[in-house]
């Protein structure tokens, strides 16, 4: 039986310096109330991110956070993970982070499967350099570095990630917290690596992709009759875009078994247990007979 | 025929890639050092899976050895083209053992006094296996003119063959028995070097640097490996990830260097020991994550095996030429540790060392070797490697307890004398919960800006710089302390200079060897009384710019004498050391 938190445990003193109306403050609500529902202590979870304005949600709330370099969130919290399974392991990062310079490490994330919560707060923008377009941005979508409009299609995270074997693949919506808490705690307890994208507008940068471009559009997976276990089906919904966009679970695999529950080398203890172990015996003697292999 | 000489020769065995000329040097090095014989043996080869000359070059001798030496004794040559391309490097009085159809000319190798010694091998190899024992049929020729006793090698085809099957194992040694009594009574009593086990010589390890690196990183609690496959780095993380289950060393084959260098942050983030391994191609992606590292205080080992570059470069070729870039690559000012064992020994000090200079001073560590020191192979006595010499340090890492008796808070980056803070590790307790932010930071982890926090936060990372500086060990010297040259090295350049000052000085000269281990931060005090103790300075080094050189004058302001370099990929021969002494020197830029 879960005992849930307060979700004020997770509030920290920190200035936040994002601007009003900012979508990343539904995620930070969002985070905050699924790990409270969850009954995950502040101490007992890792959020790992990158950079850029998203990438500062760690750093805004009461727990363990790295905010690390541009685009390398997922392999330092797949390692992180690794070293200490324990741990809780979460990403938050944007969708220039996740989706452009840290792509090769997204689709490896997919296929890899690590037991980790993905949340990528996809704004279609780059927003901490002030407006350029991004990876997510439409076809056409006018920008400073794309003045003519975007030239490439827009990146697919969903297909993507369905494309590239992973086993949770849901979106969410910045206007819509409470419904984004429950996929985030449902990623948490998936086994495997589970991508939520969030839909979360720059209200400062991106005129196009509004609060009301959205609700105009935004319709939930979970209220039609909707299968996520069926891939062909998970296929059509991730491209689903102009007229009508699914919020949910796209897909999902039950039973899926994670990464770390398949490395033989964690069965007897993690890297972080055994050093506790081996600080206070080093055992020379279990590695001697290594040296018989050389004579 | 001239005076016997027993347990003093080199041999070369060489042939095209795929024809299994590595395995065979291995096979044969082994035995060797089975019969209590100190090997030295390198290999040589070509970046591609077939064809191009492959050879290996093995010393031996009743002393250890540090390096390989010219002239060769012994050529086994598993092509024609393997005469031609060895044919400076033989004796006066030296063998050439050849297969029968080969076509070679014999003019040149008469004119040196070398005997053409043709045995029909692969006749041999049929009739007793099949063509693709001719290898063995080649050793098994050596070991009958050389008159080494075949029982050790015989001892090697049993273990290295078991797992073939028992018919392969009796096949081998059927075909080494037949070369071998042929090649004996044929050309034995004609050939002047012997090679006889050594009696009551120890037992001893055979083993290469990589190995001796892996093995010092496992005794030093590292339990995370993280890499991606880049010659000559690959056999550190192969040996890892084939440990049996129960030492629990978790290894991630990751998908680029990048990752494989974030992994190896996250895993120590999180409290382990992480680790990862590559050559200059992969240390250059790593880059951005050193910044990371060192700016979040998070202790990383990177072992930098180096080869020729840049680029793709020489990828099976020595080289260090990665020395100041090692040192300074990232952009911006943090504190690093750079080391660079200079022996296989060394090797097995700096894989655990590293972490404790790691976690103590919580930066990133460098560990420097390069392909000569990495992949070749040398005999070693058993207590050589000494694990119970292993300490495993973690300097200020909080344990729980700890944690919990933490009155005040918990300020991750607190300001302190050393410059090191407290270390939490994450999830271990509630009492330590906090931020590690890439950007500037406050005591607590949380963003800032603000001009006198920033300056404080700077000069608390730097202090950490200065306090191992106090740990960074002096240059080491070997040989007479008052020689008229001073040969300057790191890393594995010493094992050359070793053997040539030896040389210079048992031919009546007066040199001695200087070299450095710990190069960065470089102890600037020690640095200059050491070389200011010595008359004539020349560094010798695999490179064209003289790092090393640059280096010392840098931080000491002392410019050496001379400078000896060598960029071709291929590692100094004591000979060319002693010869390169005799010659102008120039100081600066290699001529």
């Amino acid at each position: 039986m879960v005992t849930r938190l307060d979700p004020k445990l997770f509030d920290a003193t920190t200035d936040i310096t994002w601007c009003a109306g900012c979508g990343d403050f539904a995620i930070l609500k969002a985070l905050k109330l699924a790990l409270a529902d969850l009954g995950i202590e502040p101490y007992q979870a890792l959020v790992v991110s990158g950079i850029g304005c998203g990438s500062k949600l760690p750093d805004y709330m009461n727990v363990n956070a790295y905010l690390t370099n541009h685009g390398r969130p997922l392999p330092i919290a797949t390692a992180a993970k690794l070293a200490n399974p324990d741990l809780h392991v979460i990403v938050t990062n944007g969708d220039g982070d996740s989706y452009g310079i840290g792509g090769n490490h997204f689709v490896q994330s997919c296929r890899r499967n690590p037991n980790l919560t993905h949340i990528v707060e996809n704004n279609q923008i780059y927003g901490l350099t002030k407006g350029q377009y991004s990876p997510t941005s439409d076809k056409g979508f006018v920008t400073t570095t794309s003045p003519d409009g975007a030239i490439e299609l827009a990146f697919n995270p969903l297909s993507v990630a369905l494309g590239a074997g992973a086993t949770f693949i849901s979106r969410a919506f910045a206007g819509e917290p409470k419904h984004m808490a429950g996929l985030i705690a449902q990623g948490i307890q998936h086994q495997g690596y589970a991508l939520i994208d969030v839909l979360q507008p720059c209200v400062t940068f991106n005129r196009t992709n509004t609060y009301d471009w959205y609700r105009k559009r935004v319709y939930h997976l979970e209220d039609e009759d909707y299968d996520p276990s069926d891939r062909k089906a998970a296929w059509e919904k991730a491209h689903e875009w102009e007229e009508r966009i699914p919020l949910g679970v796209l897909y999902r695999v039950e039973g899926a078994t994670a990464y770390e529950d398949q490395v033989k080398a964690l069965e007897g203890g993690s890297p972080v247990s055994r050093l506790d172990d081996l600080v206070k015996d080093p055992r020379p003697q279990q590695y001697e007979r290594l040296k018989e292999r050389f004579t | 025929m001239a005076s016997v000489v027993t347990n003093d020769m080199s041999i070369v065995i060489g042939g095209d890639a795929g024809q299994g000329v590595e395995s065979s040097g291995a096979g044969f090095c082994l035995s060797f050092a089975r019969a209590g014989l100190h090997v030295f043996g390198m290999q040589d080869y070509h970046s591609r899976i077939r064809g191009g000359h492959n050879f290996y070059q093995i010393r031996l001798s009743e002393k250890p050895r540090l390096s390989h030496s010219n002239p060769v004794h012994l050529l086994i040559a598993l092509t024609p083209e393997t005469v031609r391309l060895h044919l400076d490097q033989l004796a006066e009085g030296a063998a050439v053992v050849l297969p029968e159809r080969f076509e070679i000319d014999p003019a040149p190798l008469e004119k040196r006094g070398v005997r053409v010694d043709t045995l029909p091998l692969i006749r041999m190899a049929e009739e007793h296996g099949n063509r693709v024992m001719a290898n063995t049929a080649a050793l098994g020729a050596a070991a009958g003119i050389t008159e080494f006793p075949l029982q050790f090698m015989e001892s090697v085809i049993r273990d290295n063959f078991a797992a073939k099957g028992q018919q392969t194992v009796d096949t081998n040694l059927k075909v080494a028995e037949a070369a071998y009594g042929l090649a004996r009574d044929r050309y034995g009593a004609e050939f002047r070097y012997k090679l006889r086990p050594v009696d009551g010589a120890p037992r001893r390890m055979l083993m290469n640097g990589n190995q001796a690196l892996a093995m010092g990183a496992l005794a030093g609690g590292c339990r995370f490996v993280s890499a991606y496959p880049m010659t000559p780095a690959t056999s550190i993380f192969e040996w890892l990830s084939g440990l049996p289950r129960e030492y629990g060393v978790v290894t991630k084959h990751a998908e680029d260097e990048i990752a494989a260098a974030d992994m190896a942050i996250g895993a120590s983030f999180a409290g382990a020991r992480g680790m990862t391994a590559t050559s200059g191609g992969g240390f250059c992606l790593m880059v951005e994550a050193l910044g990371l590292a060192a700016m979040t205080e998070v202790p990383m080992v990177i072992v930098l095996a180096q080869r020729g570059g840049p680029s793709n470069g020489l990828p099976t070729r020595t080289e260090q030429s990665d020395l100041l870039f090692a040192i300074n690559a990232s952009h911006g000012e943090s504190p690093r540790i750079v080391t660079a064992p200079g022996t296989v020994e060394e090797c097995f000090e700096a894989g655990w060392r590293a972490f404790n200079l790691a976690e103590k001073y919580q930066c990133p560590v460098v560990v420097m070797t390069d392909s000569f020191l990495a992949s070749t192979l040398r005999t070693l006595d058993m207590d050589a490697i000494d694990f119970s010499s292993v300490s495993i340090d973690r300097g200020s890492t909080l344990t729980p307890q700890e944690l919990g008796g933490l009155t005040n808070g918990y300020k991750r980056f607190e300001f302190t004398e050393t410059g090191v803070s407290p270390r939490a590790l994450p999830g271990q307790h509630p009492a330590a919960v906090y931020s590690a932010v890439s950007d500037e930071h406050d005591e607590e982890g949380h963003f800032l800006e603000e001009i006198e926090g920033r300056r404080r936060m700077m000069q608390k990372r730097m202090r950490k710089l200065r306090e191992a500086e106090r740990e960074m060990r002096p240059p080491k010297r070997y040989g007479p302390p008052e020689a008229e040259t001073t040969l300057v090295c790191w890393g594995s350049s010493f094992g050359p200079c070793k053997e040539a000052a030896d040389e210079i000085n048992d031919a009546g000269g007066s040199a001695n060897v200087l070299q450095f281990g710990d190069l960065w931060p470089l102890p600037e005090e020690v640095t200059a009384a050491a070389l200011s103790e010595c008359r004539r300075t020349v560094t010798v080094e695999q490179n064209y710019t003289s790092q090393l050189a640059k280096l010392l004058r840098m931080t000491t302001g002392i410019k050496v004498d001379g400078t000896l370099n060598k960029y071709d990929g291929r590692p100094f021969a004591p000979e060319e050391i002693v010869a390169g002494l005799g010659k102008e020197v120039v100081s600066g830029y290699a001529a």
